[in-house]
């Protein structure tokens, strides 16, 4: 069991444990730490992958920026650990069996999959390095490029309309 | 690494995220669950991405990378999704004091 694998299945059961823990928390703090921690360890699977330049923007862009932004709106609120009445069981029942059930259906589809001795590339390649991303970034995909600046102002002008006080 | 081993983790991380939007009541709480199920997404295109490196790199050099591009997009799509949904939350904790989305239901009367 090489270096690779080790580090493979230890994200991996970081990554599931902490998701589950966003999950159950019942402090919603404590729910935006669990989901940072799920960040890193999906960025440590990226770096895994060599695809350096999206693990960066990863942890910048989610870990950094849009969990930072959920932590305002928490402290804004004031929002406690008992703020959520739960009355009704079943419901979450209902939702668990609901999330098993895909879980289910999704692996016994892609169980016999023919995908047996198809292997994502570790370590090598330099396709996920800013270099070639870039290069690629500017010939083949610069409309959709500048269409999401548009869509960042759309954005922006959005959340200025939507917050403001009548 | 098999790319079997990603499918699974992808799938178990996104089926947590659907159990989570569907027994949780807080409105951000669910937006989070939102959030995981992008991220294991964005992870499950990054190892197709490496997939199709490992099977074409011989005849196409920057074979896969599309799929990294794709993952780009979807933060910059994720980043503003993000801003609008929590300018959306706090308004609406703004009129009704509280984030439970049960309390959305008086929009049918």
């Amino acid at each position: 069991m090489g270096i690779t694998q080790i580090l493979f299945w230890s994200l991996s059961i970081m990554a599931l444990i902490s998701a589950i823990l966003v999950v159950v928390s019942k402090n919603p703090v404590h729910s935006v730490l669990w989901l940072i921690l799920v960040f890193f360890a999906i960025s440590g699977h990226y770096i895994l992958m060599n695809a350096q330049f999206l693990a960066i923007v990863n942890l910048i862009v989610y870990a950094g920026a849009i969990m930072v932004l959920f932590l305002f709106v928490f402290m804004l609120m004031n929002l406690n650990a008992d703020t959520e009445p739960q009355k009704n069981k079943w419901l979450k029942i209902a939702g668990v069996v609901a999330g098993g059930s895909l879980l289910l259906v999704l692996v016994a589809a892609l169980k016999n999959a023919d995908l047996k001795n198809q292997l994502a590339d570790m370590g090598g390649g330099n396709i996920g390095l800013i270099h070639y991303l870039g290069l690629s970034l500017f010939n083949e995909y610069v409309v959709p490029f500048e269409i999401s600046s548009v869509l960042f102002l759309s954005a922006m002008v959005g959340v200025v309309v939507i917050g403001k006080k009548e | 690494m098999p790319i079997n081993y990603y499918i699974f983790l992808s799938v178990a991380l996104f089926c947590i995220g659907v159990a989570g939007v569907l027994t949780r009541r807080n409105a951000i709480i669910i937006f989070m669950c939102v959030e995981l199920m992008l991220n294991a997404v964005n992870l499950l295109l990054i190892a197709f991405s490496k997939m199709h490196y490992h099977a074409q790199a011989a005849t196409n050099p920057n074979a896969g990378i599309d799929g990294q591009l794709f993952v780009f997009f979807i933060m910059v799509v994720a980043a503003a999704e993000v801003s609008v949904g929590l300018a959306i939350i706090v308004m609406m904790y703004r009129n009704t004091h509280s984030t439970d989305v049960n309390f959305l239901n008086r929009l049918k009367h």
